[in-house]
Order: C-alpha cells, then structure tokens, then sequence
C-alpha cells in the first residue's frame, strides 16, 4: 500500500480556519478552526447535532462554508476542489449504496470518476483486506449491513487517498467487523495516511486517536492530545472527560445567560 | 476526462440492466399507440400526402425518445439523492461540466436505442423511409440534450419521488402529446395553431419528421433554430445550478 511519508510533514492534511455554517436559525458550525496534522488519527467528538457531519460535509465539498476556509494538504476545498477531493477519502454515515450495481462495478466506477483505471489489482488488495473478496460479484443490494458497511470502506480507500474521514463507520457493526475494521484502519494510520474519525463509541476513540477536538453546537470546546484530556481530569476515562467537558461547557455557557 | 466517461458508463449500465423496464416497456407502448390509432384513422386520413400509419410513426418514435431521455437523467438523480448514494459522484473531483456532459450523453443514448428499437419494430407496419437522415440525427440528438437536461433540473429540484411525477404527468406528457405527433398542426383551428407554435417541442418532432418524409409543417430552419436555442438555453440553466450547487451541495 502507499506510504505518504514522502509528503511535506509541516503542511497541515487538514486546515480550518473560522468556519461558519447556518441552516435557518440552527447555527451549525460557529467559527470553528482547527489544524490535523499528516499521519494523525484525529478523534472529532461531540453530542448529536453537535456540527461533526457539517463539518465534514464542508471538507468534503458536499456543503458550503458560510464563511472561512479549509484546506485538504494545502488545497482549498472550494477553489482548488478538484485537487482537494482527490486528497481525501470520505466513509459517510449512511448506509449507502447503488442497487443496479455489484461490489466490484462500485469500486470500479469509483476509482474511474477519481481518474484512475484499470485498478483491479488495487481492488483485490482492498477486497481481501476487508474481507469481500466472496462478494466482489455480489450486486450490492444482497449484502449484509455489515457487509455494505466494509463496501463504504473500499469506496474510500479506492483512489487512495492520503487523508481518510470515518464518519461513524463501527455504527450498527458487529464485533468481529469492528475489529477487523480498525486493525485495518490501523494499518493505513501508520502506513501514513490520516485519519478522521467521528464516532459515538468513546472507547473506540480512546484506543486509537492521537488528539480529539470535542465540538458542541457547532463550537470547539476542546483539542488536545487523548493523553493530555484525561489528565487534566486526573486520569479518566474518555467517556468521562466527554460528559464532564460537555456539561462543564454547558453549566458555564448557563451562567453567563 | 476519466471521470466523465465513467460517470457515463454507469449511467449507460444502470439502464441498460433494466432493459425490460427502461427499453422494452417504450417500444410496447409506442406499438400499441401505432396499432390503435393507425388501426382507427389509418384508411380515413392521409397528412402531407402520406399515409397515416407512416407519418404517425416518427412522431412517435420522437415522443418516446423524449420522454425516456427525460425518465433517464431524472430518475438517476433522484433516487441517488432519496436514497444517499449521489454522494459517490459528489465526493469525486468531477467538474460540473464533465457532470452535466455524462447524464445529458447517457439520455442521448438511451432516446436514440429507444427510438431505434421502435423503428424496427415498425417496419411490420410502414416501409421505413429517410429522407435526410443528418436531420433525424441532429434533432435525435438535440431532443435527447433538451429532456435529458430538464430531467436533471426536475431531478434535482424535487424531493420526493410525487413531485417528478407531478413534474413529468403536468409539463413533460402535455408538451409532448399536444406537439404534433398524432396530427399536423395545421388540422388545429387557428387558435390551437397558434399554441402549438410556442410549444419547442412541436419542432423537435416537426424537423424529427422532416428527415424521414422532407415535408414538414414549418420550414426545417425554423424547426433548428428553435430546438437549438432551446437545448443551449436549458443547458446553460443546468449548467449554472450544477456550479452553484443548488439542492446538491446545500
């Protein structure tokens, strides 16, 4: 697989600056800024609605910033989109799939719309790591959740990208698959590709994220290391520095009303 | 220029492995309009000095051609956004153009193996004749570009699966049954004439027809000028809503 070592290690993979997104009345993304750097596995937290998939939509080019910027390894995902998108490899949190389709014509139009053919060779490789090599010529309406979930995977991973965002990817996943998944995933974080993770299982990523930005109505509540986070509330668990960031934010947000 | 052909081999794919649905289905309801009307009028009416079973059947062939370029870009895009999926040829980095291009050609071809199925299956009933087959392809051509294009604004623009068929049933069914299939407009009081005339559709079937017979209701430059301006005006709307993003990329 690629190693992305090679890259200019001082250019952020990701870089947002004042971002701000409103839907209606719903502020959703509140001036938020925040750096990732190459080869991270970055944890982004937070309760439902908290901003998460807004924010990734923006860097994915699916919505646009009302206001700021951000860049994919220094390429602005509105000016430059085309270089940007190429970047980056987005797991979305629906389960998604076209049903005309097997799993191998997917991965096959989805590396052609990044540019890339003929890369069968590439599939295999991420069929057998994922466990799908059986189902390559399974339409994909006949796959398991967990199954299309993997297939999601795959789409990401296709052109191979540098910087990867897992959007909730373990939700509704057996064990087993979980397991198999970040050993996986594991594997391209140090093989040099970023990771992106949000994800409500905080065991998950106290386990595998370097640093985690706790975000809150569309606001940046926290950044730091893991290590660093559960120090500063005397060693607890993740789960436990989320409930108490989130409902220490809350309280003080409370008395300044 | 690998992402545009791709988009348009899974565009071309994804209807032809519902053939019966997106092929079949046409060339039988197109037959069964031939059998009926020509059955009925076919000994009582002659138009341009033509039998009417033959001059019936390229205005067919053209409304059914529309109709399915129009079916073809709609559907795609709305089911890829009721359903989620359009986010895969929305993370890519394929510029609007190379987007717009891959729906609009996948309708094109599709119109065009539609309208070449029924011609075939025609020949039980009329002898074929082309008179200028360069016009029966440029308005094959240009009727796919301007249904192909409005079925990517209604498939864009509606969402729910009710509002493209109310898109389809109340715009799309009405200008092209009332644009000169089953009769010449010249049949119509004056009034009705002059309504057909502000229908585009009208001359897309008008010079359709002109390149198998050479005679047309209205002068063939005409019937170009019209279906021209039309598909470059509808494709610079679509154009413009594919770059802003609109109900796409919120």
């Amino acid at each position: 697989m690629s190693d992305f070592s090679s890259a200019s290690s001082s250019l952020p993979a990701v870089s947002i600056l004042g971002v701000s997104k409103r839907f209606g009345k719903l502020l959703a993304l509140d001036n938020l800024s925040l750096d990732i750097a190459q080869g991270e596995f970055f944890g982004l937290l937070g309760p439902n609605g908290a901003g998460k998939t807004t924010l990734i939509s923006c860097l994915a080019g699916l919505a646009k910033p009302d206001s700021g910027q951000i860049k994919v390894l220094g390429h602005d995902v509105q000016r430059d989109y085309r270089a940007a998108r190429t970047q980056l490899g987005v797991v979305p949190q629906e389960l998604v799939f076209d049903p005309f389709f097997t799993v191998r014509e997917t991965l096959r139009f989805q590396a052609g719309y990044f540019g890339l053919r003929h890369q069968d060779d590439w599939i295999d490789e991420i069929l057998e790591h994922l466990d799908l090599t059986a189902k390559a010529n399974e339409n994909m309406r006949r796959l398991s959740g967990g199954m299309k979930r993997r297939v999601l995977v795959a789409q990401a991973l296709v052109h191979k990208p540098p910087v990867i965002v897992l959007d909730e990817p373990t939700a509704g996943v057996d064990v087993e698959l979980r397991q198999g998944l970040w050993q996986f995933i594991r594997r391209l974080n140090n093989e040099g590709h970023t990771i992106i993770l949000t994800t409500h299982y905080l065991e998950e990523a106290e386990a595998l994220c370097h640093r985690i930005a706790l975000i809150k109505e569309g606001k940046l509540l926290a950044l730091d290391s893991t290590e660093n986070l559960r120090a500063r509330h005397g060693g607890a668990s993740l789960e436990e520095v989320f409930l108490r960031e989130i409902g220490s934010k809350v309280s003080s947000l409370g008395e300044l009303k | 220029m690998t992402g545009f052909l791709t988009l348009l081999h899974k565009e071309i794919l994804r209807f032809w492995k519902v053939g019966f649905q997106t092929v079949a289905a046409p060339v039988l309801t197109a037959m069964l309009y031939l059998m009926i009307f020509s059955q009925v009028l076919a000994d009582h009416v002659r138009i341009h000095d033509l039998p009417y079973t033959s001059f019936l059947v390229p205005g067919l062939v053209m409304m059914q051609m529309m109709q399915n370029a129009f079916a073809n870009s709609s559907s795609s895009l709305i089911q890829g956004r009721v359903t989620g999926s359009i986010v895969f040829v929305l993370l890519p980095p394929i510029p609007y153009g190379g987007f717009f291009a891959a729906y609009v050609v996948a309708t094109i071809i599709r119109g065009m193996v539609v309208g070449s199925c029924i011609l075939l299956a025609t020949l039980w009933f009329a002898p074929l004749q082309i008179a200028h087959p360069g016009w029966v392809l440029v308005f094959s051509i240009l009727g796919g570009a301007v249904f192909g294009a409005l079925g990517m604004i209604a498939g864009i623009w509606a969402e729910k699966f009710d509002q493209l068929a109310a898109f389809q049933n109340f715009l799309i069914m009405p200008l092209t049954m009332l644009s000169g299939v089953f009769y010449s407009i010249h049949s119509l009081p004056p009034f009705w004439q002059q309504m057909s005339s502000y229908n585009p559709v009208f001359y897309v079937i008008d010079g359709f027809r002109y390149g198998f017979f050479g005679v047309s209701d209205v002068r063939i430059e005409t019937s170009f000028t019209v279906v021209a301006l039309s598909a470059v005006v509808i494709s610079l709307l679509t154009l413009q809503l594919l770059k802003s993003g609109w109900k796409l990329r919120n």
